[in-house]
């Protein structure tokens, strides 16, 4: 017991689960980065998220605003404006990249209101039995058959329209789908042998979810809320088209509703419609082919489980 | 579900009579006398119990804008709305399950990259973008490309004669059809493929291959038919986003349906047609997953009772 | 000339760590009507060595070597030739049959499907065909209406011999036949396989982990470790005097009638089966065989002729029979 011959020094437990979360989180990356498709959807998230927050660095508000617009009214494409000009005579170039702060705004903050009502509806679904988990399930089983645009839409319409409208219609139709994902994984984990003896130790109820059904449910929940926020900038356009958003924050939708009302469509003015449109395709599909690698990524290893 | 269309539209800030009303003179005592003969002065139980008993009768109340009974009006715009969707989901049904079995049959090669690259890319569009487009590619034309066919409505004024009017019709259908099959062929086809990938690792598959099988017949008698049990499911479960779809095309295309009458209905709001037109839909879509469970046994041996 | 003969077989699956040999080498032969039993603890390559046989390894999967079937080599034989060859030379019986048929359809469609693929017969023609199939393996004609989920393990174990013998193949490759099913179903199934083969002089390749059932079976006995043969030779003999270290260890772990001491006594062997993308250096079985020597980890030793049709792959095989380090 000398002092000489102390043993090596134990890393703590903070330690050790560090380095190991570290470790399965490094893993992860490589076997994202071998999903091409989910890579290039990230890179594109990537360089769009920072254009939309770096947007108010090169665009002034003068640029913005119907009434100090630079050009003049749906111009076709020049070299001055590379993408023409809208209704306003706004360029489109800045329309279209001030569009996404709204627009993935709205998306992320729907998305994350339907993620966390569907979790907690799922959680407790599959972690009460009896009459609550009927109850809670039959609601979802109805919301999931319902048209969501319709029901979105129409909530939108009776509220004050508005950008926080449009959230709230999205994030409460959503839901349903990742409710139904949570409560069967909840199942499935609940019914692992450690659960049993995690309960036969004493545990309660919100130890149990907490410690061992959150971080089991975790990567579901991630993989849908990819896919989910895709669906959400979609539904945000469709809103916002509908006429059912704040016409004066320029979003994609927005900028569509507007190109419709002033006639731009039946004149033929691809310019103002092409732009918002492809930036909503490529953004909804760089969400989903994300989405689509974490599932592939999440579920094979869901299946074997500890 | 009745109770969610009702507290939806009456639970609202805003008054129907006021709106209605709106920009003519309208002394006190007539708007007491117009609330009472809409209900509006019982409580939200009492109002609630008369229109539940109401819905049962078939009367869906009386629409604010048109002045004429919902259900008249909803039967009204039905045909048109059938016309359309159903065409539209039969033809996206077949392309999109027979396109999503040889993609996963074939997976990995360059046909099977190609077709769910397309099928993400059209599910990450906006239907009421891609009508747009449609419309100034087509109907309004491009440059020196002249538009082939009609922006909206289901016919022209002033063709008459069988074939002609035939020919009128087609082409008024086809693009919101092109649309609508677009966009849910897409979701279709990924459906197909994860479910017959799902089944090409069974055991069964390789039985039937070492019976000297042929690829295709082994995928045409043994994989597809046990895939599309899942597939079909799903499907039916997503008929809410048909509708939602259907809504948004109507609404673009200007094509008489029940679809536009919901989308004019949001504008004023109309509560009563909305509140129609919103049960009708969750009606719908409930009758059709019955029938579905009623399809179900036929197509799956195992849920036939012996 | 034999009916099957495989010479240095390997399969090589591709996976995230690189290529893993399932097998590596084997050399097998069969003649017309007799019994071969292969046995081997999971994962030793037996299921692949059998799918290898009719070409039904999934699409990565790179075979070398050659497999004669009759005279002509499976592996470079033409699409068409291959789907003829499929189940009208040499059928499969697979194990659990639960996920073996297809759940949608009916039994009796499946047992007549091979027949309409190979014979050019109506549509209607196999229906009498499929009734004798059925009485042969001792189930009720009217069992041909019935779906797979209706039947119990046994039965579907029987449609699968019934189907393996619908177009009277030459060789029937019983992969784990009886692993699935309770005791006394096996001992049924086996002896009707036993009876149906011997009666049509058909020959039999069972594969299965429990060497029991293989001695009582088959005539000849290979026994299978790590993707190589490691012991060859008459049944009876392979059970009753092992050569090889693990041979002897299997045979040990199943107790025998009369032997009181083995009742209470089956040995286990410690440890697992290797795996197959890090297989030990030089003999495969070295880190869990009780009698290793030193040389045993640089070399990896072949088969080596021991006896009149017999042959083991361990070096105590090489030195305990003079003449045999020439085999």
């Amino acid at each position: 017991m000398s002092a000489a011959q102390a043993p090596a020094a134990i890393p703590s437990p903070r330690r050790i689960t560090w380095t190991r979360r570290t470790r399965s989180l490094a893993r992860f990356g490589r076997e994202y980065a071998r999903h091409r498709a989910g890579m290039w959807g990230l890179a594109v998230l990537l360089v769009s998220i920072a254009l939309a927050l770096a947007a108010p660095l090169f665009i002034s508000a003068r640029d913005l605003s119907a009434v100090t617009a630079p050009g003049s009214p749906r111009q076709a494409p020049s070299l001055h404006f590379p993408l023409g000009t809208d209704a306003y005579g706004r360029s489109m170039v800045a329309v279209t990249i001030w569009g996404a702060r709204i627009s993935l705004l709205v998306g992320l903050a729907a998305t994350v209101m339907s993620m966390v009502i569907g979790s907690l509806v799922g959680l407790l679904a599959g972690h009460f039995r009896a009459w609550v988990a009927t109850v809670l399930m039959r609601v979802t089983d109805w919301f999931l058959v319902l048209p969501t645009l319709v029901l979105a839409a129409a909530l939108a319409s009776v509220l004050h329209r508005g950008v926080g409208t449009v959230i709230i219609a999205i994030g409460v139709t959503a839901w349903p789908g990742t409710a139904r994902l949570v409560r069967a994984q909840t199942l499935t984990v609940e019914a692992r042998p450690y659960i049993e003896r995690a309960r036969a130790l004493g545990a309660g109820d919100w130890h149990i979810i907490r410690r061992h059904v959150l971080p089991n449910v975790m990567p579901v929940i991630l993989a849908q809320t990819t896919l989910t926020v895709s669906a959400a900038v979609l539904a945000e356009a469709t809103l916002a088209f509908l006429g059912l958003s704040d016409p004066t924050r320029v979003s994609w939708g927005t900028t569509l509703q507007l190109a419709q009302q002033v006639g731009a469509v039946s004149a033929g003015d691809w310019w103002i419609l092409l732009p918002p449109g492809l930036a909503i395709v490529l953004i909804a599909l760089a969400f989903t082919l994300c989405g689509r690698s974490l599932e592939a990524i999440f579920n094979p290893r869901l299946a074997a489980g500890p | 579900m009745l109770l969610t269309g009702f507290f939806l539209f009456r639970v609202l800030p805003g008054d129907p009579v006021r709106t209605i009303t709106r920009g003519r003179p309208v002394s006190a005592v007539q708007l007491a006398q117009l609330r009472h003969a809409f209900g509006l002065d019982k409580p939200l139980a009492g109002q609630f119990g008369d229109y539940a008993l109401r819905v049962l009768r078939g009367d869906l109340g009386t629409s604010y804008e048109y002045r004429t009974s919902v259900s008249r009006l909803i039967v009204q715009h039905l045909g048109a709305t059938v016309y359309l969707v159903g065409t539209a989901t039969l033809v996206a049904a077949a392309l999109g399950l027979w396109l999503g079995a040889r993609a996963a049959w074939r997976r990995g090669s360059l046909s099977d990259r190609l077709t769910t690259g397309l099928a993400l890319t059209l599910w990450s569009v906006p239907t009421f973008w891609l009508g747009l487009v449609l419309i100034v590619a087509f109907g309004v034309g491009v440059g020196p490309v002249p538009g082939l066919f009609p922006t909206g409505g289901m016919n022209s004024p002033g063709v008459s004669g069988p074939l002609p009017v035939l020919a009128d019709g087609l082409r008024h259908l086809a693009l919101p059809c092109l649309t609508l099959i677009a966009v849910v062929y897409a979701q279709y086809l990924l459906i197909m493929r994860a479910s017959l990938l799902d089944e090409m690792g069974a055991d069964y598959i390789t039985t039937a291959r070492a019976k000297g099988l042929r690829d295709a017949t082994v995928r045409r008698r043994h994989a597809v038919p046990n895939a599309l049990l899942p597939a079909v499911t799903l499907v039916f479960l997503n008929l809410g986003m048909v509708v939602s779809g259907a809504v948004l095309v109507e609404a673009i295309f200007s094509w008489p349906g029940l679809g536009s009458l919901f989308f004019q209905a949001l504008t004023v709001p109309d509560l009563p047609l909305l509140q129609g037109l919103f049960i009708f839909f969750s009606a719908s879509v409930i009758v059709m997953n019955l029938i579905a469970d009623l399809l179900y046994p036929v197509l799956d041996p195992r849920l036939r009772t012996a | 000339m034999s009916l099957l003969e495989i010479t240095d077989l390997t399969v090589t699956y591709p996976s995230a760590s690189g290529p893993v040999l399932a097998v590596r080498g084997v050399d097998l032969a069969m003649d017309e009507g007799e019994k071969l039993g292969l046995a081997g603890e999971s994962g030793c390559g037996k299921s692949t060595l059998a799918l290898s046989l009719l070409r039904l390894l999934p699409r990565g999967a790179r075979v070398a070597g050659t497999i004669r079937f009759d005279g002509e080599d499976i592996l470079t034989m033409g699409w068409g030739r291959l789907r003829a060859v499929r189940w009208a030379a040499a059928s499969i019986v697979f194990q659990g049959a639960m996920h073996a048929l297809n759940p949608v359809r009916s039994v009796g469609d499946q047992v007549a499907e091979p027949i309409l693929v190979h014979e050019k017969v109506p549509k209607a023609a196999p229906r009498r065909k499929v009734a004798e199939l059925l009485e042969q393996v001792g189930l009720a004609p009217s069992t041909a209406r019935a779906y797979p989920h209706q039947l119990s393990g046994g039965q579907r174990q029987r449609v699968m011999i019934a189907m393996a013998l619908a177009c009277s193949p030459r060789l029937i490759v019983a992969d784990e036949p009886t692993s699935a099913l309770d005791v006394m179903i096996q001992a049924q199934i086996l002896r009707l396989v036993d009876r149906l083969v011997t009666d049509r002089g058909i020959s039999l390749l069972l594969i299965s982990h429990d060497l029991s059932v293989l001695t009582s079976a088959c005539d000849r006995l290979a026994v299978m470790y790590a993707g190589r043969i490691v012991e060859e030779g008459p049944a009876g003999q392979v059970f009753s005097d092992p050569l090889h270290p693990y041979s002897s260890a299997l045979a040990a772990a199943y107790p025998r009638i009369g032997d009181a001491t083995a009742r209470r006594n089956p040995q286990g062997l410690p440890g697992d089966p290797p795996d197959p993308s890090h297989l030990p250096e030089g003999c495969s079985f070295q880190p869990r065989c009780p009698v290793a020597l030193g040389e045993c980890v640089r070399t990896d030793p072949p088969l080596w002729p021991a006896g009149p049709a017999r042959r083991a792959a361990c070096v105590h095989v090489r030195d305990s029979c003079p003449g045999a380090a020439h085999g």
